[in-house]
């Protein structure tokens, strides 16, 4: 019988042992409708997710709420929106509670007198150019501002088609400022022109990926097996989608075929009732389906499949070591 | 229910559980180690935890706390904390 440890050395033992007892469970809460921004492409507003519920406007009841899904067995609550920072009071109410990582376009910076130790994804569509074009303004020259240096805030960046061959000065720009960066990959909702994947440029896509982990080790926070999985769509010999996701809401998932997934997750609506079917949105085509997170997610529930081969138990560790430092249970 | 309810026979069953479960290949309930650590050695995580729970809960009619699933790191602890189950339900 294949084990961990006849399959791992002692130092990659050891980095197994340091996440295998983790257990996460994540949820994610839209803390606001509203946005100081309006990007397209971006699935909260072009899916109307904006308009599904009505956002709760009392402190208390949100209080209520998170500590209700403390009870439940929440361990990270993921802040996205619309712009969690327009409402600082709701981003305290979880920080006080529970291990809080607060997505935003970094135009407000959080206060890091309330919020020390709060992990902070700056989402980043590109250089200077495409951020103009699909967000109407180069939102780095003022989120690089807000959080030079932090230590515990790292870029999201949204890599496009009109990326390819030129992600490295945008992560020339982020190691300048002393902060990290993770990739992932447009889904392009709205269907803006030049943005949509087209034949072979995943793959190529995935070689400059790999080259940047390698050129800016410390500054890219990421792995190669993650490249594979999301440039492919593909892992172990199976293919990304519906039948597979394992970032579904609980409540709302009935697939017959049981995919492994992510236990008791939810995405919850900033009404505090409303659920959203998953971690983005409701009418995107699973098929083409390129959430970063959900592909993490995907590899990180399937552990025992990654037990065939040390490679493939090893490429599991670097993908949930990567997870586990995008949302500060491990140190960077 | 399973019959045989001392701690080597729920450490047999318990075992038969897991292989069916997991699909485990190249072992039996005669030659699964019941002191092996489940997680650091077998690889199982939580989701296999909770379907392996549902499976005991089914059979013993005893309920498994989710806040219980760290102390069952063992085949041997499993056995035991059913057997510690069925004593404070009979
Ligand atoms: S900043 Fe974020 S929430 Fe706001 S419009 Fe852009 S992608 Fe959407
Ligand atoms: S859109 Fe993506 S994240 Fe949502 S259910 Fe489909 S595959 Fe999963």
């Amino acid at each position: 019988m294949k084990t961990v440890s006849s399959l791992l050395d002692k130092d990659w033992h050891e980095r197994y042992r340091r996440i295998s007892t983790l257990n996460i469970r994540s949820s994610i809460y839209d803390v606001t409708n509203r946005c100081n921004l309006r990007c397209k492409g971006c699935f909260f507003f072009s899916s109307g997710e904006h308009q599904a519920a009505e956002e709760e406007m009392d402190i208390k009841k949100w209080e209520d709420f998170i500590d209700r899904e403390k009870e439940r067995g929440v361990n990270l609550a993921i802040l996205i929106g619309g712009e969690p920072t327009l409402c600082m009071d709701r981003v305290e109410a979880f920080y006080k509670r529970l291990p809080t990582y607060c997505a935003t376009n970094g135009l407000i910076k959080v206060p890091r007198e309330k919020f020390p130790d709060m992990m902070v994804g700056i989402s980043l569509w590109g250089g200077g150019e495409d951020e103009k074009i699909l967000r109407g303004r180069d939102t780095f020259a003022i989120s690089s501002k807000n959080y030079e240096g932090d230590a515990y805030t790292y870029y999201l960046f949204t890599l496009t088609p009109r990326q390819v061959g030129k992600i490295e000065p945008v992560i020339k720009r982020i190691a300048d400022v002393g902060l990290k960066v993770h990739l992932q990959l447009l889904s392009n909702d709205e269907r803006v022109d030049g943005f949509s994947w087209r034949e072979g440029e995943l793959k190529d896509l995935r070689q400059e990926m790999d080259e940047m982990l390698d050129h800016y080790p410390q500054t890219v926070i990421s792995c190669k097996y993650y490249h594979e999985v999301i440039t492919t769509g593909k892992m172990m010999g199976r293919d990304f989608g519906w039948n597979e996701c394992p970032s579904v809401t609980e409540s709302l998932d009935h697939r017959t075929n049981r995919p492994r997934r992510l236990i008791h997750f939810s995405r919850w609506a900033s009404d505090l009732k409303t659920v959203h079917r998953c971690c983005t949105s409701a009418t995107r085509d699973c098929s083409t389906c390129k959430d970063g997170a959900a592909h993490m997610s995907w590899v990180m529930v399937n552990k025992r499949e990654h037990m065939k081969s040390a490679k493939d138990l090893q490429n599991w560790i670097e993908v949930y070591e990567m997870f586990a430092k995008l949302y500060h249970f491990i140190p960077w | 229910m399973p019959v045989n309810h001392d701690i080597e026979g729920i450490i047999r069953h318990v075992a038969e559980i897991i292989i069916d479960e997991l699909k485990l290949e190249e072992v039996t309930a005669d030659t699964f180690n019941p002191d092996m650590d489940l997680v650091d050695e077998l690889g199982i995580d939580s989701m296999d935890l909770a379907t392996i729970a549902l499976v005991l809960q089914d059979e013993y009619r005893i309920a498994i706390d989710e806040d219980d699933y760290p102390r069952l790191k063992t085949i041997r602890l499993i056995a035991e904390y059913i057997e510690e189950k069925i004593a404070t339900k009979n």
